[in-house]
């Protein structure tokens, strides 16, 4: 017992190492955090340009535009998309913020699905509903459609934000030292493998449990209309 | 006050509306019957445009509704539609229902919004399920609500899609009784019904739709008690 207590001391306590997992976990958080935002407001945005372009033949260019986005986005490994955003397309930025971008432009591919299909589920009487109360279609989007559509997005989108979350691991490969890349540094300069990797790995674990707890209890208050 | 001209509406090829023709007055209580199929939800559905025509036009209080130029959530305002399966707003409270429109359209203050929508409840008998949500509502209920909900506009014109269809048959009368004290006040109506009872007693003008077209119109006493063409005879005979 004595032993494992001064591996942990000098795995994590000796110069400091304990400071890179921290640094490491807020880069987790802020990349995760920002690819989220940047996520959904571009799936926000290609699936309501879809919808109302799915009917309107002089949109048709734009319904293509978003098709071709998510069939791109979703057709590379976002190792490769992360690569490339930081090689070739934003060569002279920082690596936390070229993370953020490609994980939000990629999670943003599969948001744009995935809140697609909650707008699709909300019944269509519903639209005309607001239609024939004389709302527009994006007064009749925001204020009936959307509210209707996050319920059954929003577990979805929780699993989404738990897969983004992990996803994240892979920013290493372009010099950002997030969670992941810290425990490795750590593992590397103190040739103990074990302790470094299950800290990281159990941090992550917390994370996923504890967001899903959260998450229940945001869908049970979102379905506080359902009572009977 | 709706003049509808030559109204035509095909869906991928199939024909469902061949050219009606009808002018609906200030005060008319217009019931629509005929057998499923017969294009009258189309019909009703054209008259707001939530079915686009494919020929033909609406004119209404003087606009071309069918015309691309015309501001079509403008004179949506004026025409209050309910419909078959209600379509309340499920994550919105009856009074949230009734409120959000007018708020959002008229630039009604909340407070003069719900005192509206309170004093129309109030009407219907359902004031003490303001802060409801639908589901907790029976079907007569929602009706109702929807009814309250579109008169929140105050609608010049009020459109019916079959509003008791979906409901349990014992809760077909307190909807109907709605309806019949709207007519009584005075608004104009235009009802796609299969209750011909209320046909009958409420409305100064039937129009009987078959295959796309008005095959028959008159009084109640003209349509009911002498009818003129075959499939009119023969449709009344199967459901009266």
């Amino acid at each position: 017992m004595n032993a494992w207590f001064e591996q942990l001391y000098s795995t994590f306590i000796e110069k400091e190492r304990y400071t890179m997992l921290i640094d490491g976990f807020k880069n987790t958080a802020i990349i995760t955090l920002g690819a989220l935002l940047i996520g959904v407001i571009i799936g926000t945005i290609i699936a309501v340009a879809k919808y109302f372009s799915e009917d309107v033949k002089a949109l048709k260019p734009i319904a293509i535009l978003c098709d071709t986005y998510t069939t791109v986005i979703r057709g590379i490994p976002v190792v490769v998309l992360l690569l490339i955003f930081y090689f070739v397309i934003l060569t002279s930025s920082e690596g936390v913020l070229v993370a953020i971008l490609t994980f939000g432009i990629n999670s943003g591919a599969y948001m744009a699905e995935l809140i697609r299909s909650g707008i699709s589920a909300v019944d269509k009487g519903q639209m005309e509903a607001g239609r024939s109360l004389g709302m527009s279609k994006m007064q009749t989007m925001r204020k009936i459609i959307f509210p209707q559509a996050i319920r059954y997005i929003l577990p979805a989108i929780g699993n989404e934000f738990i897969a983004l979350l992990k996803e994240t691991s892979v920013a290493g490969y372009v010099a950002v030292v997030d969670l992941t890349r810290a425990g490795n540094l750590i593992r590397n300069n103190t040739y103990d493998a074990f302790n470094p990797l299950m800290v990281v790995a159990i941090t992550y674990l917390v994370l996923v449990v504890l967001f899903t707890q959260l998450l229940g209890l945001l869908e049970r208050r979102l379905a506080k209309s359902d009572k009977r | 006050m709706i003049s509808v001209k030559n109204l035509q509406k095909n869906f991928e090829g199939t024909e469902v509306l061949k050219g009606v023709n009808v002018d609906i007055n200030k005060g008319d209580v217009i019931c629509v019957i005929g057998p499923s199929g017969s294009g009258k939800s189309t019909f009703l559905r054209c008259l707001n445009l939530l079915e686009q025509p494919t020929g033909g036009s609406i004119i209404f209080e003087g606009n071309d509704l069918t015309d691309k130029k015309v501001d079509l959530n403008k004179h949506r305002q004026k025409m209050g539609m309910v419909f078959q399966q209600f379509n309340l707003f499920p994550h919105m409270s009856v009074l949230q229902n009734m409120t959000c429109a007018p708020i959002m359209l008229k630039g009604l203050s909340k407070q003069e919004a719900e005192d509206k929508a309170l004093e129309l409840l109030d009407r219907v008998g359902l004031k003490d399920r303001a802060d409801s949500y639908p589901n907790q509502l029976s079907g007569g209920q929602k009706q109702r609500v929807a009814i309250v909900r579109a008169l929140c506009m105050e609608p010049d014109v009020m459109l019916f899609d079959e509003p008791t269809s979906a409901l349990d048959p014992e809760m077909v009368g307190e909807v109907l009784d709605v309806m019949k004290e709207l007519a009584h006040e005075g608004m104009t109506m235009v009802v796609v019904t299969h209750e011909m009872g209320f046909a009958r007693e409420v409305s100064n003008r039937v129009l009987f739709l078959d295959d796309g077209v008005i095959a028959e119109e008159g009084s109640p006493e003209e349509i009911f008690a002498n009818p003129q063409c075959e499939r009119l005879q023969t449709f009344l005979a199967k459901v009266l």
